[in-house]
């Protein structure tokens, strides 16, 4: 059963095809690790599942639904999520505020003008779980922006999960990080599986061959290879585009 | 942790009871300013004050736009001058009716909200500089429109015979009118700050922080950002009612650019997105502009000095120094 289904997409910016006719799918419950060397396209192609960016031909399926030329925020009321790259966050908003934000998004109209939100406990103790599940419970009421990179990572993660989605697109979660933050947020993702289909976009081989269901490879904006773990290790085309330097 | 108090709405904890109280204590000296000036015999400052109320209305219904929203307008004077003119042509197309407060007030806020659709739908599809040319292009359209209407009196704007009529409350007395400006401004104020911290208001201040993080998480942003921005356009079309009964008098220059700035000083010297910083900026601005004008004709450059230091050492405003006091 695939969630996403992403076919013959194709982006080009002037001559180069930064997407190059992709298919890619996240099957549902699984962990899918998408890998690639600098400049492949992966965070292209990631805007374009995400509907940042409009691809130029094919199409993205949802559930079975074409979801191509749905905008960023109708994507994520289906049930789309993204951790961004680069910090994305709230930052004169407190660590608390940042995920009942991001709650608030799926409880219900937010085209309320009169009663205080700080009111509606329902949103505070949904967020205070998602804090809780996600680290970061003791920091609830610092300021975002206040936080450390590892904990800008983590609450990256926990505004993903306060939307309810079904899809979480992770884009290098582990980027920037230490070990033991590395670790850390491993098995953060770990806790995961199976609760959400995951489309997990990193650098760090570690991770990926720990986490991974299935991996699939970017070269040049071309899948070359998309398979179980074991078998992207061992394939050949891949260990010379991609994982010589890493794995040889 | 503490300055986080400066930011309404974007925390869950509750103000100092003195906090809470201060605006009370404000309420009170403004409902004993009519009896304390004339036991003075000043009376001009009930006048005054009506003016600081509605330009406080009005930079109050900005700052919404600009300090919560973080949409940056240089138009605003159009949704003023709207409202101005809604007034203004009512009364003289329709004398009697068209001068009933409860008539004609609602109705300039209606056409200052429809402005705002129409004005907003077009903007708000643009951002940052263009936003604030697109707006400003917008009013200054406005304003020559008004400029070519000669049956309202063209460049030289049109006085009201009168005021317009409330049953039971004679407008035309300067400290019965005073205490309508002042129970509309309170009003205002207190919808303000009940839709600031409401879920609405939540979003806003998101928007400004980070727009493409809100539309990740499933907020339609557009719609937000325009429905603030015809509920920032309503307000600002009844202090233009308003001040075309204070003076008696509506022009185009209500709505020209210049009223825009000034509107847009007075928000940031009170406090960006605070929500007594409209109230502050225009109560600071005119009395600066009442002082400083008896000692020379360039006033402004005293103004001008006041924001910079402003800008420069209290960077959230006169009111937002209030808060930070903890």
């Amino acid at each position: 059963m695939n969630l996403l289904e992403v076919r013959a997409l194709v982006k080009r910016f002037g001559g180069l095809a930064a997407t190059d006719g992709v298919n890619l799918d996240v099957r549902r419950g699984e962990i899918h690790a998408l890998i690639g060397p600098n400049g492949a396209g992966k965070t292209t192609l990631i805007s374009q599942v995400c509907g940042t960016l409009q691809p130029d031909a094919g199409s993205i399926l949802f559930a079975g639904v074409d979801v191509t030329r749905l905008a960023a925020d109708e994507r994520a009321r289906l049930g789309f999520a993204r951790s961004y790259q680069i910090t994305s966050l709230f930052p004169s908003f407190t660590v608390l505020d940042n995920v009942v934000l991001a709650v608030q998004a799926r409880r219900g109209s937010s085209f309320r003008f009169w009663r205080p939100a700080a009111e509606e406990t329902g949103l505070a103790d949904a967020a205070r779980e998602i804090l809780q599940q996600t680290g970061l419970a003791l920091l609830a009421r610092r300021m975002a922006r206040e936080l450390s990179h590892g904990e800008h990572r983590q609450l990256e993660i926990a505004l993903a999960l306060a939307t309810q989605p079904s899809l979480l697109i992770l884009d290098e979660p582990m980027a920037g990080m230490g070990g033991e933050e590395s670790a850390r947020m491993v098995s953060l993702i770990e806790g995961l599986r199976g609760t959400y289909s995951i489309l997990l976009v990193e650098h760090d081989m570690d991770a990926v061959f720990r986490l991974a269901d299935r991996i699939s490879v970017l070269v040049a904006g071309r899948i070359i290879a998309t398979g179980p773990v074991a078998e992207i290790r061992a394939d050949a085309e891949v260990r010379l585009a991609y994982l010589g330097e890493d794995e040889a | 942790m503490e300055t986080s108090g400066t930011l309404p709405g974007a925390r869950l904890e509750r103000d100092a009871w003195w906090q809470r109280a201060a605006p009370l204590a404000a309420l009170a000296l403004l409902v004993a300013l009519p009896p304390l000036a004339n036991a003075c015999g000043q009376e001009f400052y009930i006048g005054f004050a009506s003016r600081v109320l509605i330009m406080g209305l009005f930079a109050t219904s900005l700052n919404l736009l600009v300090g919560t929203g973080g949409m940056v307008s240089l138009g605003h004077a159009a949704f003023f001058g709207c409202g101005a003119y809604v007034v203004g042509i009512l009364a003289t197309e329709w004398p009697g009716k068209g001068e009933l407060a409860l008539l004609a007030w609602p109705a300039a806020m209606a056409a200052s909200a429809a402005l705002a659709l129409l004005i907003g739908a077009i903007s708000l599809r643009t951002r940052g500089v263009y936003f604030i040319m697109i707006t400003l292009a917008f009013a200054q359209m406005l304003f020559y429109v008004a400029l070519t209407l000669k049956a309202y009196g063209g460049d030289d704007g049109m006085s009201l015979a009168r005021r317009s009529t409330l049953p039971g409350i004679d407008l035309a007395s300067d400290v019965s009118f005073y205490y309508v400006v002042l129970t509309l401004a309170a009003g205002s104020l207190l919808l303000s700050g009940r839709l600031a911290a409401a879920r609405f208001g939540r979003v806003l201040l998101g928007i400004k922080d980070n727009e493409a993080r809100m539309e990740s998480l499933g907020y339609p942003v557009y719609r937000y950002k325009l429905t603030a921005f015809v509920i920032s356009g309503a307000f600002a079309g009844l202090a233009g009612a308003l001040m075309a009964n204070q003076n008696s008098f509506f022009s185009p220059n209500m709505m020209h650019w210049e009223q825009s700035g000034i509107a847009l000083v007075m928000v940031i010297l009170g406090g960006l997105g605070n929500l007594w910083g409209g109230m502050a900026g225009a109560a600071v601005f005119l009395v600066l502009e009442e002082v400083l004008a008896a000692f020379t004709r360039h006033w402004a450059i005293g103004v001008g000095a006041i924001l910079l230091a402003v800008v420069f050492f209290a960077p959230r405003g006169i009111a937002g120094l209030w808060a930070q006091r903890r």
